[in-house]
């Protein structure tokens, strides 16, 4: 191999040239989001944050632009690959990982399983308002007393004459206190896990907002009360039984998630780098410091691996080839490290750290969800632990 | 009507531009590229006038590396039908530009070419005047309003204090201004219907124009940066500093 005539340049912001690994579609569809995120959603943030505020009219403007639902081919929607996903998931959560909640969900946990699990007509009555913004939808699988145990879900679907009438509640259900359609897993009379799709309106349903969350605040969350809600047969999904339906679609978003978070690193780090440059302690720049020099290294570090994993994940998921445990990996990895990067971040920008105006502070209150949800940290870690050993540490 | 939009990549603007190290030229190793944002807003404009139903066929053209088709797939996401590229690896200066657009417009007989006014990167503000110039066409540059008529254009210019309003007739090379519209934003279902829109190579000899440089570069420099100000103690110093050293009073 012929030697090197001149030093390769180094790219600081992308150390490892993750930029030369995606299609020329994937960087059109990446810089659209960028375009559209950084014009339209970061403007908003700030007030939106802090006061609690959920802007309705952003699933419509994400599903004009073709964001929601975007891997489906069908109904509208783009069929992108799953790295252009992540790209967009990477890109909405660097502005704010409640803007990306929100579409993740509608994506892959509402539009995916009608779409995977549904029939014909359910596809063709839900996939096209859904992937406009003209309806927004919820899924409902965690219950106040069923969280990193869904199997010990209460919800209850019996058999009634034409359809089923449902009974539980759900809980920390993001968009359910504005959704239309709502995806929600109850066991039937057999004991089984099965999904149902039920409407705004329905006798007995009901979805108050919780209030005074501290994280993800522009995204709305609540719960789903359903009182003897009658669903019609045909609201039943009935391509899936059994706990891998809610799985397979949490395995979607679970990839999404990896990437977004990824995203909100990126911002504290850029941030943090910005602000230790700029500001002057003892006459010379923050920057100088071998502390801080340390710390914005570990984050280059991180979030490059972090991102070249999430890529190959994807390019794998593209090929039908990943396997849920990948998915543990880079979600428990990605969220984890991405949370220590906005903790440490905000201790690089002193007490402008703790300023909404700084942005920081509001991904590390939001990754403490984001490393929560969708499986935690330390639930991820016993999939990885099991996958490794074939002991079941759950229980 | 058919529209011939020439579209160019160069540096994104957001990209903080910077030498190579020997000096010899803008470092554009790993370095994000996009369209030029004029020329974005002429493909905007000429998607426009499709919609209106005034123009039928637009026709996105880039000279230059296949790097190039990355812009030329952003322009058929956007809604151009179909598009062209010269490949070369050359960089060829505003003259060599418009020789091959004439070239281009022989072959597609377009009505109206609609250009950015200038290239965020070279600046020379030149490609468009010259085009018409070699076609004998008038030209309307630095559009910030552009109708089209029965019989002809009518521009609105950004010009020095003010805005001009003129009539060509057709067909007439159209240069825009910043303000001419703000382009929209491309949908992820026309990213991936931009795909299966014909995107034409032609090798850059093929047209048997002379491209050859006019000019050669001497050097290049970064811009000298901006030295700290100064703190006045009143009015009086501020007034002296002016009239002394700035000397603009």
């Amino acid at each position: 191999m012929a030697a090197p005539t001149s030093r390769a340049p180094f790219s600081w912001e992308d150390p490892l040239l993750l930029e030369t690994l995606l299609t020329e579609e994937e960087r059109i569809v990446r810089d659209t989001a960028h375009a559209y995120c950084q014009e339209r959603l970061m403007p908003r943030i700030l007030t939106a944050n802090r006061e609690e505020r959920f802007d309705r009219e952003i699933m419509s403007e994400m599903g004009e632009l073709g964001l929601l639902g975007c891997t489906i081919d069908t109904h509208g929607c783009a069929g992108l690959s799953h790295v252009a996903y992540g790209l967009i998931a990477r890109e909405v959560e660097r502005v704010d990982s409640g803007y990306r909640s929100a579409m993740s969900v509608q994506s892959s946990l509402v539009m995916h399983p009608i779409w995977a699990y549904g029939t014909e007509a359910q596809k063709d009555k839900y996939l096209p308002k859904l992937a406009t913004g003209e309806w927004v939808g919820c899924f409902g699988l965690t219950e106040p007393d069923a969280g990193s145990d869904p199997a010990g879900m209460k919800t209850r679907a019996r058999k009634v004459d034409g359809g089923y009438q449902l009974k539980g509640s759900k809980m920390w259900i993001t968009n359910s206190p504005i959704a239309d359609v709502f995806v929600v897993w109850a066991k039937d009379d057999d004991g089984e896990i099965r999904g149902f799709v039920l409407e705004k309106g329905m006798q007995g349903l009901s979805a108050p907002k919780i209030h005074g969350k501290f994280s993800l605040r522009a995204s709305i969350t609540g719960e789903i009360v359903m009182d003897d809600v009658f669903v019609p047969e045909e609201n039943l999904l009935p391509g899936v039984k059994g706990l891998k339906g809610p799985f397979g679609c949490l395995n979607k978003a679970r990839f999404g998630i990896a990437w977004g978070a990824m995203g909100a690193a990126e911002f504290c780090w850029h941030a943090a780098r910005q602000y230790t440059l700029d500001r002057k302690q003892f006459g010379r720049p923050l920057a100088a410091n071998q502390l801080i020099q340390l710390k914005l290294a570990n984050m280059q570090t991180e979030i490059a691996l972090g991102l070249a994993a999430a890529l190959q994940v994807g390019r794998l998921m593209d090929a039908g080839r990943a396997a849920p445990e990948m998915i543990s990996l880079i979600k428990r990895n990605n969220c984890g490290k991405a949370l220590d990067i906005a903790r440490v971040a905000r201790d690089m920008h002193g007490g402008n750290g703790i300023a909404d105006e700084f942005h920081v502070i509001r991904h590390v209150m939001n990754l403490e969800a984001v490393n929560t949800y969708e499986g935690t940290h330390d639930v991820h870690a016993l999939i990885l632990g099991r996958a490794q050993t074939g002991i079941q540490a759950f229980a | 009507m058919k529209i011939v939009v020439p579209v160019k990549r160069v540096i994104d603007a957001n990209v903080k531009v910077r030498l190579k190290s020997d000096g010899s030229a803008v470092d554009s190793d790993n370095v994000k590229m996009s369209m030029n944002p004029f020329d974005e807003i002429a493909v905007e404009e000429a998607i426009r006038l499709k919609e209106a139903g005034v123009a039928g066929e637009i026709v996105a053209v880039s000279i230059g590396s296949d790097a190039c088709q990355d812009v030329l797939r952003s322009a058929l996401a956007m809604g151009a039908d179909r598009a062209l590229l010269i490949r070369t690896e050359a960089v060829l200066e505003p003259l060599a530009v418009a020789k091959l657009l004439r070239e281009v417009v022989a072959r597609e007989q377009p009505q109206l070419v609609i250009c950015g006014k200038q290239s965020t990167d070279g600046d020379a503000n030149q490609a468009g005047q010259m085009l018409a110039g070699l076609l004998g066409w008038p030209q309307a540059t630095f559009a910030s309003k552009l109708d089209i008529g029965a019989d002809g254009a009518t521009v609105t210019r950004e010009i020095d204090g003010g805005l001009e309003i003129i009539a060509v007739t057709l067909p007439a090379v159209v240069t825009t201004d910043l303000r001419l519209n703000s382009p929209r934003y491309t949908t992820l279902p026309n990213i991936m219907k931009a795909k299966k829109k014909p995107l034409d190579v032609i090798a850059l000899d093929e047209f048997g124009v002379d491209t050859r440089p006019r000019l050669t570069t001497l050097g290049l420099a970064e811009p000298a940066a901006r030295s700290a100000g100064v703190r006045v103690a009143d009015v009086a110093e501020l007034l002296a500093k002016l009239k002394n050293e700035a000397k603009v009073i």
